[in-house]
């Protein structure tokens, strides 16, 4: 068995997993950790609460944008960006055809560039405030540092693989994301999915008092 | 602020903490401690961090000891992160202390951090639940504990037992020629008082009564349950929390009211109105206002005649009534009504920064250089207005901001909602 086919094969298989079980383990693990019932007298709906928060606290709101703009122009470039590559990036299309049969238009090479330089620069320049804000530099630990490396280098792999010229750069960086899918469900890389719960749970709150947060 | 290290050494019970800590991490709270991602943005909206710059006030923070306990302990996967030893170290007394101050001084639960947390988690819930599993090891500032205590035995934070009530209110009634009823057997309102109010601002108390008596409002106050401050829930003493709520439940039940006024203070709202039926476990058999709601609901009825006046105002809100609380809009209708020149802060409403006094700090000897260093915020948000008269509604952050302004030689008058709107009102 080559190096390409062992990550497409059995490491392939064993990342999915992990990653599927891993996600689904710790989701199903939060909610049941359950709470109790709100007795007090609701102002107003709990549910619509909850949808509005979490669309609101997608966006800067409340007058802090001034403060928070390096974040929200950083966030924002690289989760589009890297969401932009991971569904729209030809060889990706052709990898998920080949998965589920579904296919849908990939991006001509000059959107992938700017995808690219988008996730990049949102990626470098998120790190780079880590690294020197002071606020950031005392919340940070050993898992924001491991999770930012790793998307890098997946993003890095990938470009590296982009021509699909040499299989051993489509093995590295096949190997690089399985790293990425096991290490995920261990990780703060889970706000992909945790998001969504704290951002309902407070709107929920918050909604039965009339209020959006 | 006072170096905490020179407090005499305290017995800790970090198991105490430990299962405290796990006690309160539900699925809610477990949600919002796996959902940080160490953005910092937080730091952006807290008062403490605006005033001082330091980044130790950072609100994500104060998640971290709860976190450090749920991430050992609870979280899902933890036990497999645990054979690789990538969970966090256990919570140590030296870590306890370290944390104090985070937990207690330098948080007002104002729930500002968590409009700018792209995530929405409620730092101030988990604070407060922090402060639980704090008290359970032996930790927290005595000035704040006493404060629950005297809540506890003495029936208010403030020395106000039911007999100086009782003589307070004969002495504000013979005074001011008001009628304040008191233990009246049955009312379709129970009132409740912030023993700030009636120890340190009386006149509020009168006021409240003229505008009930103007609407002619059915109401009493009692002395079975009167003190509608929660020290109990400030403190993370859940016992007394749950004393105080029941005192006023009861009081309610026995004179058959069917609304229950929270005076001018912003967490006894809190504590009443979203927390008063969970902390009790059942639902509360009557209605629960602000006062700045039943207020603006007399004016709105017509039961309310005001002379509107002329001259400018701005509005401090409190945290608990507005961004915590939903009850921001009443105090607008009550403002249109008393003044044809209203002037917003900015930011206000559901915005505003907090007094620095909240969440019990105005009871913490050792974060008064702290809440004075916050309240230079306030004045420059005051002074941008240019506004005449500057009121709030809550007596906490009346005397939270009266304090520091005399530290501050700032000469201006923190006035009550209610005592200036008592004053214009018609006949």
């Amino acid at each position: 068995m080559s190096f390409l086919q062992l990550t497409q094969g059995p490491l392939w298989y064993l990342a999915s997993a992990v990653f599927v079980i891993g996600v689904a383990w710790r989701l199903i693990g939060l909610l049941r950790l359950g709470r109790g019932p709100d007795r007090s007298v609701a102002r107003r709906s709990g549910v619509a609460g909850a949808l509005k928060a979490i669309a609101l606290h997608s966006v800067p709101h409340g007058g802090n944008l001034k403060r928070t703009i390096y974040h929200f122009v950083t966030g924002y470039g690289f989760h589009l960006g890297l969401f932009t590559l991971l569904f729209f990036a030809a060889p990706h299309v052709a990898f998920i055809k080949g998965l589920t049969g579904l296919s849908w238009t990939p991006l001509p090479r000059w959107g992938f560039l700017i995808a690219a330089e988008a996730a990049f620069a949102g990626l470098i320049l998120m790190w780079l405030r880590r690294m020197t804000d002071p606020v950031m530099r005392r919340l940070s630990d050993a898992d924001d540092h491991i999770a930012t490396w790793l998307v890098f280098i997946v993003m890095l792999t990938g470009c590296l693989a982009l021509q699909e010229a040499h299989d051993s750069l489509r093995a590295l960086h096949l190997l690089c994301v399985e790293a990425l899918m096991i290490y995920f469900p261990f990780s703060r890389l889970m706000h992909a999915f945790t998001f969504l719960v704290a951002r309902a749970y407070t709107g929920a709150t918050y909604g039965r008092r009339g209020v959006t947060p | 602020m006072k170096d905490l290290a020179e407090t005499p050494p305290r017995k800790i019970d970090t198991q105490a903490a430990i299962d405290r800590f796990l006690a309160a991490c539900n699925s809610h709270v477990g949600a919002y401690l796996d959902a940080c991602i160490h953005c910092g943005q937080c730091s952006q909206a807290c008062h403490f961090h605006e005033a001082t710059q330091d980044p130790k006030y950072t609100p994500a923070l104060k998640l971290q000891p709860m976190t450090r306990v749920y991430k050992r302990h609870k979280a899902p996967l933890s036990g497999i992160k645990r054979m690789f030893g990538l969970v966090p170290p256990e919570l140590t007394a030296e870590y306890l202390q370290e944390t104090e101050e985070l937990i207690f001084q330098s948080c007002t639960m104002c729930g500002r951090c968590t409009e700018v947390c792209p995530m929405a988690i409620d730092v101030a819930s988990v604070v407060a639940l922090s402060r639980q599993a704090f008290v359970a090891a032996g930790l927290g500032p005595a000035d704040l504990l006493q404060a629950a205590e005297n809540s506890r035995d003495k029936g208010s934070p403030l020395g106000l037992t039911p007999e100086v009530l009782r003589d307070r209110i004969e002495w504000l009634s013979d005074d001011n020629e008001v009628e304040i009823p008191l233990d009246r057997d049955k009312a379709e309102v129970l009132v409740t008082v912030s023993s700030i109010e009636m120890m340190k601002y009386p006149d509020s108390i009168v006021a409240v009564a003229r505008l009930m008596n103007a609407a002619g409002l059915d109401w009493t106050i009692s002395t079975k349950g009167y003190e509608a401050t929660n020290f109990g829930v400030l403190s993370g003493r859940s016992d007394i929390a749950k004393t105080m709520i029941t005192r006023l439940t009861d009081a309610a039940e026995s004179v058959g009211a069917k609304l229950l006024v929270i005076p001018e203070c912003g967490h006894a709202y809190g504590a009443m109105r979203w927390s008063g039926a969970n902390i009790l476990g059942r639902p509360l058999p009557f209605e629960v206002l602000h006062i700045t709601e039943l207020v603006a609901k007399l004016i709105r009825d017509g039961k309310l005649k005001l002379k509107q006046a002329a001259e400018s105002v701005t509005y401090h809100d409190p945290c608990q009534v507005s961004r915590r609380g939903g009850a921001t809009g009443a105090a607008r209708e009550i403002l249109a009504a008393y003044s044809s020149d209203v002037r917003e802060m900015t930011p206000s409403g559901n915005h505003n920064w907090c007094c620095g006094g909240g969440g019990g700090v105005q009871a913490m000897a050792s974060a008064a250089a702290l809440r004075h260093a916050v309240f230079q915020i306030k004045i420059n948000q005051v002074e941008a207005t240019g506004a005449k008269t500057f009121v709030s509604a809550c007596a906490n952050c009346r005397l939270t901001m009266d304090e520091s302004r005399e530290v501050l030689h700032w000469p201006r008058e923190v006035q009550s909602l209610v005592e200036v709107l008592a004053d214009r009102l018609e006949g």
